[in-house]
């Protein structure tokens, strides 16, 4: 016995080693038998607590490139919506044609420069001609329109915002499809705007959503635009004076889709044939 | 000896972290992955008992491996290394012995002392962690070279530590 004590305590240290030897191959195999079977993984409290505020950091150091793969990204999806097809199955055919053509397309672009403040307000795109775009476009953003590409050089687009004396577009309800202009008249402030043409006996309430119409080549249909401040009926008038909070808040748009629509130049002609047969 | 066990417990600490959020994160090619945090186990001062150097490896290899899901492999490598530390010494120990409390660094113990000492030890840890890590024999030579390129930067990283980190207090 005492020989055995003898032994151990000369050999204490090679002892331990085995220990923590085979502590480690235990760990190593039953790791690789049983998943998620032991807390000795990194997501375990400590060291995940440790990766996520690391991750914080440096997630912050990549916020650039990840907003604007974020943008592809969603200048994808967008395309992808069924919105912006348009059905070419006729009327007639017998069985339901599914078949769908892109009927706009987005361009992403970065605003480099924009008032609020002003009577007529502009911004200004990084991109122009060279990525595709042309006068007349619509400027989006996900949940909102921004206004209309005027200028275009090579690399850079202006565009005018939606904040403008002229700036108007076709509005209707989501819920009700009665429809109306929407047009910017509230001096000097950027958050609202004004809707017009809605007949005294349309039923709505405030906080009721408006999107865009089909009618415009400009802007795809149902583009959220704002939703309903309040309203009133002037004396005399037959329509309503509709307060409308936009959708866009003007003062930190960013990031920018401008809207291609691919038959434009079609829906442009055919419609200049109707108006000149008359 | 509180200040010693502070000190070490900072030094575990930053070796740890910065292995896991820095040198892992390092990405020259896939062959080369220093593993610099076996300098707490090269750093431990000499008159260290042995089974305290063979509890701290453990100890490191286990959190290296928590933070790399390597379960086991971090720590065997490391415990390995460090059994194999007090042989070095002793192998390596000049006529008179070392000095109290003092520890193995390249100012103190000279240039060839410790390039042997901690190029033997680094490549003890290297060898059995990447072998371990890859555990067949069909990609013997390119964990090969895997394991020599990682000694040389992890070498260099350590010479690296020594010219950096110590130069204040060893100055005598």
């Amino acid at each position: 016995m005492r020989n055995l004590f003898l032994f151990l305590w000369r050999n204490n240290f090679l002892l331990l080693f085995l220990l923590l030897e085979s502590i480690c191959v235990y760990l190593m195999v039953y790791n690789n038998k049983y998943h998620n079977a032991s807390f000795l993984n990194s997501t375990n409290k400590i060291s995940a607590n440790i990766f996520s505020v690391v991750n914080m950091i440096t997630e912050y150091l990549h916020l650039k490139e990840n907003n604007e793969w974020l943008v592809a990204e969603n200048v994808k999806l967008r395309m992808a919506l069924p919105n912006n097809k348009i059905d070419t199955a006729t009327q007639s055919a017998l069985i339901k044609d599914t078949l769908l053509n892109q009927q706009y397309i987005f361009i992403n672009a970065k605003v480099i420069n924009s008032t609020v403040n002003k009577r007529n307000n502009y911004l200004t795109l990084n991109k122009g001609a060279t990525a595709g775009i042309q006068p007349e476009m619509g400027v989006v953003i996900a949940n909102g329109i921004v206004g209309i590409v005027k200028d275009v050089s090579p690399n850079f687009s202006t565009v005018i915002s939606f904040l403008h004396i002229k700036s108007k577009v076709s509005a209707r309800f989501k819920d009700s499809n009665y429809f109306g202009s929407l047009v910017w008249e509230d001096d000097n402030n950027p958050t609202t705007a004004t809707l017009k043409d809605i007949p005294k006996h349309v039923v709505f309430k405030t906080g009721d959503s408006l999107v865009t119409t089909s009618f415009s080549n400009v802007y795809p249909e149902n583009i959220f635009l704002g939703t309903i401040k309040k309203s009133e009926i002037k004396p005399g008038d037959n329509f309503y004076t509709i307060s409308v909070r936009f959708s866009t808040n003007f003062k930190n748009v960013a990031h920018v889709f401008v809207v291609k629509n691919l038959m434009k130049e079609e829906q442009k002609k055919l419609e200049q044939e109707t108006q000149n047969d008359k | 000896m509180i200040n010693e066990l502070i000190k070490q417990l900072f030094r575990f600490a930053f070796l740890l972290l910065l292995q896991v959020l820095v040198l892992n994160n390092i990405q020259f090619s896939g062959y080369i992955n220093p593993y610099l945090y076996v300098l707490f186990i090269l750093m431990m001062p000499f008159d260290t008992p042995v089974w305290i150097v063979l509890l701290s490896g453990f100890l490191m290899g286990v959190s290296v491996d928590t933070f790399m899901n390597t379960a086991g492999m971090h720590a065997a490598a490391t415990v390995a290394m460090a059994f194999v530390r007090s042989y070095v010494l002793k192998l390596f120990a000049p006529r008179e012995g070392y000095e109290f409390g003092t520890e193995p660094t390249l100012r103190y113990m000279g240039p060839a002392w410790y390039l042997s000492y901690s190029v033997l030890l680094v490549s003890i840890h290297h060898f059995i962690f990447f072998y371990i890590e890859v555990f067949r024999f069909n990609e013997f030579f390119s964990t090969l070279l895997r394991v020599l390129l990682s000694i040389l930067f992890t070498m260099v990283l350590v010479m690296l530590s020594q010219f950096l980190i110590y130069k204040p207090r060893d100055r005598k």
